[in-house]
């Protein structure tokens, strides 16, 4: 019960935050992208404000053994960058400019977002149920000549 | 807009917040593409109520907040096909890279992981790229 709460909290908080700030507007995130363009550099302001409290709580976390809820922390970040890393990020970015939105933005504008933002996230869904057979496709070794 | 970037500083503190609750609370990491994509394939250690109860916060306190703004304009493109790409690159995309703006940008550059600066300085050139390219060079959008 109490880990449902504050999952609820958290996404509330998220989703009060990307709405707030803008980036559930497509242009702000293209006007970021845009450099050529009319620059907009509000999204560097949404990164670096939600940078503060996480830096923190990544130090609380370093000092405590369980969450609140007693559940795990989570291990130490990994430190292997693999093509699939490099990769996905690069595919991501292409569809993050054409379209302006990015999964979490995409969720919060779900009640306003019309036609074109249910067309996004459905295909954003097919998406990541293809990927894992496109990940095993890739990871395939090529056979000899 | 000189007040644009108050805005987005005060909306970044509050989706910080909710990643330093999530993190803190339930030892998970704050990243909308994991927490889609498990929903999605199973794959993660949140359970499916955890996600969705997550996910319906995430989309139903923008309606709380509608009757403060007014009309609200996500200036979406009406061009479906170019939304049809757009979603799928995401999809597959953040599955590949296991993590979005929110989990390699937010959650991974705030603890220093590499993973997280590499992933977000490829997809910050992929979309300035796409963007020059799509709206400067080719004009679809």
């Amino acid at each position: 019960m109490l880990r449902h709460l504050i999952a609820l909290i958290a996404g509330s908080l998220f989703g009060a935050g990307l709405f707030i700030s803008g980036m559930t507007d497509t242009a702000k995130v293209q006007g970021w992208l845009d450099v050529f363009g009319a620059w907009d550099p509000t999204l560097a302001f949404v990164m670096g404000g939600a940078m503060i409290p996480m830096a923190l709580a990544w130090i609380v976390r370093n000092r405590r053994t369980t969450a609140l809820t007693g559940a795990p922390l989570p291990p130490p970040a990994s430190k292997q960058i693999d093509s699939k890393l490099i990769l996905g990020s690069l595919l991501f970015g292409v569809g993050w400019g054409l379209a302006g939105l990015c999964p979490g933005p995409s969720i919060a504008s779900l009640s306003y977002g019309g036609a074109g933002l249910y067309v996004f996230v459905a295909a954003m869904l097919t998406g990541m149920i293809l990927a894992p057979a496109l990940r095993a496709r890739l990871d395939k070794p090529v056979p000899a000549e | 807009m000189p007040i644009d970037w108050i805005w987005g500083l005060i909306g970044g503190l509050l989706i910080g917040t909710g990643g330093a609750v999530y993190l803190l609370g339930n030892g998970k990491i704050m990243g909308a593409s994991g927490i889609i994509g498990g929903l999605v394939d199973g794959s993660g250690r949140s359970t499916a109520w955890e996600r969705i109860v997550f996910l319906a916060g995430v989309a139903l306190t923008p309606i709380l907040l509608m009757p403060f703004y007014g009309k609200v304009d996500t200036h979406i493109t009406d061009n479906m096909l170019v939304l049809a790409i757009a979603g799928l690159l995401v999809g597959v995309g953040t599955r590949f890279a296991n993590g979005c703006t929110s989990g390699h940008g937010v959650c991974g550059m705030s603890r220093l992981s590499i993973r997280g600066f590499v992933a977000t300085a490829c997809y910050i050139l992929a979309g300035g790229v796409g963007v020059i390219l799509f709206r400067h060079v080719l004009g679809v959008i």
